[in-house]
């Protein structure tokens, strides 16, 4: 036997892109997140042809986890044919191979940047998000060390006094995106610059999502079946963005996340901020045999 | 009305027993023990470097002396509080001991709002109610004579004295069973020096609050203190009740700091 049998035939270039030795250094840290849920694992982050704080961190876990069979789903703020997003699926196919869709039901994997879809995720799925900003703790803590202690103290009193800040100075909670999170009640984690409307989405939720940041170098991970609480007053409730009643211009779609169009006489319109949930409730309308599936929300109403 | 005289039966609230601390060749602490019984305003006083404030912020578990115990006499807190974890410490201080500063920036958060400083603290002990929150830190900047109308207005635009009454209402609102104060009217102007000392006095009066308080100021430490501690160099020179330390000091230090008053 000789070493040729036991080895691949040399390429210029691994399958998925990264070498094995940068897999193996994702794949264990993916682990490792998953086994603390919210807690975040520094990681090797490699370089992947695409600037930093442009998705490297979502794109070295897809990377990673992707094969032939793997069909992907990539999603740039709600749309999957925006540039970035038609860039990131294009790249992911070559280098692996693997099929992509729009469809959000057809995909194993769904990279995403600052949106999860508003069909529910199965079991099956992965969710990666980008992650600009993995510490919750930074705006009221810019030391890095200290704010690991407080991480492994849970000394999470000042995400509190942040709420109750922005409570004071303007009546409500202001914080709009990345809204902190208490992971399986002892974590605290950002779940990546995503709307109110889509935090609640997480909780229980049947599907892993993996949040990597590729500058960095941190990452962190929901499991499925995993409590997602967003910090809250007892008495002063979670809100998400009014958009219970708005209705889609394109698609007639009601009570889902909207995208504001401003028009020339200053009015406003919306549509469906997950386009292919609005293409597909378009098709429908015209007739064609479109599956949708359940939607997290119902008629503005989370419903679990 | 005077109380007639009683036989002291309870024990110590806070006893420390020879509490050392060096930095490099300067010996900041030698063996300092003091006690406090409850209700009791401990005064120390001591020139600039004499390892008064360190041994405030060894009892406020903020610095490690080298050697030394340290016990609170309460419910649920035993053994020497300077062998506890980090964890045990934050919530110690946060929930049992409360410190006003000389210099407001060391206590509050100068950006956040007065209302939100004080409310930190009640976060830290695990209040999660907004309406609550709103209402301690109401109630304990109205102890602490604070004008409620600028509750929510950022330290960093307020007076000194302003500033360190919202030090002192962080450092009540959990109703501590230990204040201390470290220089707490150093730096203001004499009349404001004496409103902020009125409202100690009245707190203390109030709240039978078990005080520690550190100045240079013989007349703060008059105005306020049961028990006087007099340090020089790192160790006690002179210890005994407030009026007995003033009238009739015994060591040659304490006889000059007395006669050096204005």
């Amino acid at each position: 036997m000789s070493l040729k049998s036991l080895t691949k035939d040399w390429e210029p270039m691994s399958y998925g892109f990264l070498d094995a030795s940068a897999k193996r250094e994702i794949r264990r840290k993916t682990l490792k997140a998953i086994a603390v849920p919210g807690c975040q694992m520094p990681y090797a982050s490699r370089e992947v042809p695409m600037a930093r704080g442009w998705g490297t961190g979502g794109l070295q876990i897809s990377c990673t986890l992707i094969n032939l069979q793997t069909t992907v789903k990539v999603i740039d703020q709600g749309a999957d044919d925006s540039v970035n997003a038609a860039s990131i699926r294009r790249f992911l196919s070559r280098v692996s191979g693997a099929p992509t869709t729009m469809d959000t039901l057809k995909a194993d994997l769904i990279q995403s940047r600052h949106r999860i879809p508003e069909e529910k995720l199965r079991e099956d799925q992965v969710l990666v998000l980008q992650v600009p900003n993995p510490e919750p703790l930074r705006p009221v803590q810019p030391n890095m060390s200290i704010a690991r202690q407080m991480h492994a103290d849970a000394d999470y009193g000042r995400m509190w006094l942040q709420l109750y800040e922005q409570i004071v100075r303007s009546g409500r909670v202001m914080q709009g995106a990345s809204y902190p999170s208490l992971v399986h009640g002892r974590f605290v984690m950002t779940p990546s610059p995503i709307p109110r409307w889509d935090v609640s989405k997480m909780h229980m939720a049947k599907h892993l999502t993996i949040l990597s940041a590729g500058r960095e170098k941190r990452l962190h991970a929901v499991p499925p079946y995993t409590r997602v609480e967003p910090l809250v007053f007892d008495d002063v409730p979670y809100q998400v963005e009014e958009h219970q009643d708005l209705t889609c211009a394109r698609s007639g779609a009601k009570g889902f996340f909207m995208n504001e169009i401003p028009q020339d006489d200053g009015s406003s319109t919306y549509e469906v901020s997950d386009s292919e949930f609005g293409v597909k409730t378009i098709r429908k309308g015209d007739g064609e045999p479109v599956e949708i599936g359940a939607t997290w929300y119902h008629a503005g109403e989370m419903t679990q | 009305m005077m109380d007639a005289p009683q036989i002291v039966k309870t024990r110590p609230l806070l006893i420390a027993r020879n509490v050392s601390k060096r930095y490099g060749a300067v010996q900041a602490l030698q063996d300092v023990s003091a006690s406090v019984y409850p209700g009791e305003v401990l005064g120390i006083v001591g020139e600039s470097g004499s390892g008064k404030s360190t041994f405030l912020r060894c009892l406020n578990l903020e610095e490690d002396p080298d050697h030394g115990s340290y016990t609170l006499d309460l419910p649920d807190v035993q053994g020497n509080l300077f062998d506890l974890d980090r964890y045990a410490r934050r919530m110690l201080c946060a929930t049992r001991i409360g410190i006003v500063y000389q210099n407001p920036h060391l206590g509050l958060l100068m950006k956040h709002s007065s209302s939100g400083n004080v409310a930190e603290r009640l976060l830290i002990a695990g209040e999660r109610r907004f309406g609550v929150l709103r209402e301690k830190a109401r109630d304990a900047l109205d102890a602490s004579e604070f004008p409620l109308d600028r509750m929510d207005a950022p330290p960093i635009e307020l007076s000194g004295g302003m500033q360190q009454r919202v030090q002192l209402a962080k450092a009540i609102a959990l109703e501590p069973a230990l204040l201390l104060l470290d220089e707490p009217t150093t730096g203001l102007d004499v009349s404001v020096q004496a409103l902020v000392l009125d409202t100690l006095k009245k707190l203390q009066q109030e709240r039978k609050i078990t005080m520690v308080i550190v100045s240079h100021d013989l007349g703060v430490i008059r105005t306020l203190s049961d028990r006087v501690m007099v340090m020089k160099g790192g160790q006690v020179v002179e210890e005994g009740l407030a009026d007995q330390v003033f009238q009739d000091p015994q060591h040659a230090y304490t006889q000059q700091l007395v006669h050096a008053k204005l």
